[in-house]
């Protein structure tokens, strides 16, 4: 378990004092993942960095499995951070060490013996799926094998915890999900807590539980990633889930047809993304719907579905059918046009 | 030719024989010192405010040291010298100043080639809990050893030049050879001789310390 208690951090530049968090409070439970989501320069590197203490809080504490990591010594430090993983975005491999000694030396370096060594790198190469490449050099592998040899080096000294500073942000969009699916395994298969940050929505979407959104050295808004779909609370929080659902009605389009009915932004969770509500309510009353867009996303485990639709009909009518739908378990929001993300 | 060969090939070989003397006993004390100023250059300048009026300080006596010219260097330390070796003739003499002229230029050029390796590789070392001095050795001057075998190949051709001065304490050598009879007693031969010797000595130094340092490079 990882607990980040009230931490800031102030980084003296010159004359002019950056704050890069900001009194940030954050839990992460055993065996979850959990994903921290924010712009560039929202201060989250600086924050996974805080985990294992590669950054040192200017106050606040760092509590992993009941120790304070800010009191440890030194010594104890280091031997804590060898039960904690951490994968970055530039792989950081060495490139003068071929992809076995990447994993081997520094597990010979903290005192793992020879024979163990040899069944850790085949175990953990075989379970990234890459026994084949053993004496191959960094440079001859593409980005995604490299963070593979990371992820595999990570894993070699059995951590409790992962951490991943946009491990996939180096990757196009196919080797990204291959690297997701990866953790998720991971995850799953090992039980490890995995902290990752991402300024992408997809990389939460696919395989986090919970999500923190930060912004200017705060967190603004967290909680299960389904209730931040949902209900996003927070402008930016909006934005970052409108990137998965672009719904760019342009806004005479909207004015028009607001004159013949309401435009509603349908949201359905789980069970309701499968039964076909619209529909049904254009047979059962009055009415006439038109969809503006839509999408259906796969949650870590649900599916998660987004449609913007034209309803034409008479108040009377158009009231029972929302009815109908709040009542199917769709959640109903009216567009308003003055809403700025409408 | 035979006759030049009769007359001047023992002093030229031995000549040759106490310049590769100097430079192999000095770059060895050079290295002993040069490396590890390198690295004590390098951590105290990215590890923050913490040290960095260590920094500070070698960076002066450094730049303080290579601002004297090695025959200025080699007179101004004749006391030391004697103090330390007990003699400031010959060869003997002559180490003690070449190392201090060398030992600070190779700590920059070490500086310099360990400033290249990256960052976040050393991070991720810290992140795994790898002692300091591992990760000095492991990967520090692991990664940035290309680099540093090009850094040491530069600091023995300035060396060898630095030895054509050794003649001056009595060390004898290429350079001695070259001035003394080349030069003073115009034996323009002799002076043309040492001078081929001393071009295909830097050539192949400076083509075997490509070779080694592109072996190092691996990738
Ligand atoms: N070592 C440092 N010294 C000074 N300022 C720093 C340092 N590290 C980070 N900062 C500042 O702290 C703020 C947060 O940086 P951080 O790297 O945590 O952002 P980020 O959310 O990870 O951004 P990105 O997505 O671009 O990686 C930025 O304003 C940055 O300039
Ligand atoms: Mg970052």
């Amino acid at each position: 378990m990882i607990e980040l208690k009230h931490i800031t951090k102030v980084f003296k530049t010159g004359k002019s004092d950056v704050k890069a968090l900001d009194d940030v409070s954050l839990t992460v439970e055993k065996g979850e993942i959990f994903g921290v989501i924010g712009y560039s320069g929202a201060g989250k590197s600086t924050l996974v960095r805080m985990a294992n203490l590669l950054e040192e809080p200017t106050s606040g504490d760092v509590i992993i499995d009941s120790d304070n990591l800010v009191t440890l010594s030194k010594e104890a430090l280091r031997k804590k951070r060898q039960r904690i993983g951490m994968i970055f975005q530039g792989f950081n491999l060495l490139k003068t060490l071929t992809v076995y000694q990447n994993i081997a030396i520094p597990l010979k370096l903290t005192g793992v013996a020879e024979n163990e060594i040899k069944t850790r790198v085949k175990k953990y190469l075989e379970i990234v799926g890459l026994s084949d490449k053993t004496d191959v050099y960094p440079n001859q592998l593409s980005g995604g094998q490299k963070q593979r040899v990371a992820i595999a080096r990570a894993l070699s000294h059995e951590p409790d915890i992962l951490l991943s500073d946009e491990a996939t942000s180096a990757l196009d969009p196919d080797t990204t999900d291959q690297i997701l699916e990866l953790l998720l395994k991971i995850n799953r298969e090992l039980g490890i807590t995995i902290l990752l940050i991402t300024h992408e929505m997809h990389v939460i979407q696919r395989i986090c539980d919970r999500v923190a959104v930060m912004e200017n050295g705060k967190i603004i808004e967290q909680g299960p990633v389904v209730d931040l779909y949902t209900e996003p609370k927070h402008q930016t929080t909006r934005r970052f889930v409108e990137s998965i659902f672009p719904s760019q009605t342009p806004k005479h389009i909207i004015k028009d047809l607001q004159k013949e009915g309401p435009i509603l932004d349908l949201t359905f969770v789980g069970s309701a993304t499968e039964s076909p509500s619209l529909s049904v309510i254009s047979n059962r009353y009055q009415i006439e719907t038109n969809i503006l867009s839509g999408n259906i996303v796969e949650l870590k485990d649900q599916t998660f579905g987004k449609l913007r639709a034209h309803i034409k009909g008479s108040v009377q009518e158009t009231t029972k059918s929302i009815d109908y739908l709040t009542d199917q378990g769709v959640i109903v929001r009216e567009v308003v046009i003055h809403d700025g993300i409408y | 030719m035979t006759a030049f060969i009769e007359r001047w090939g023992t002093t030229i070989i031995e000549a040759t024989l106490a310049t590769f003397q100097m430079v192999t006993i000095s770059l060895f004390f050079s290295i002993l010192i040069g490396l590890p100023l390198g690295v004590l250059l390098v951590i105290s300048r990215t590890n923050g405010k913490r040290y960095i009026w260590l920094y500070r300080v070698l960076n002066i006596v450094i730049n303080t040291i290579r601002s004297v010219p090695f025959i200025i260097l080699l007179f101004a330390l004749l006391p030391f010298t004697r103090a330390i070796v007990g003699t400031s003739m010959g060869v003997r003499g002559v180490i003690v100043p070449l190392v201090i002229f060398t030992a600070p230029y190779l700590a920059r050029l070490m500086e310099s080639s360990l400033l290249e390796v990256d960052q976040g590789v050393i991070e991720a070392y810290q992140a795994m809990g790898i002692k300091p001095l591992h990760i000095i050795w492991h990967v520090m001057i692991r990664e940035a050893k290309s680099s540093i075998i090009l850094g040491i190949t530069i600091a023995v051709i300035g060396l060898i030049g630095a030895t054509a001065m050794a003649g001056l304490v009595g060390a004898g050598g290429l350079g001695d050879v070259a001035y003394r009879f080349g030069h003073v007693r115009y034996q323009p031969e002799v002076m043309y001789v040492t001078i081929v010797i001393l071009i295909i000595l830097i050539q192949g130094i400076q083509t075997l310390g490509n070779v080694l340092s592109q072996k190092a490079k691996k990738d």
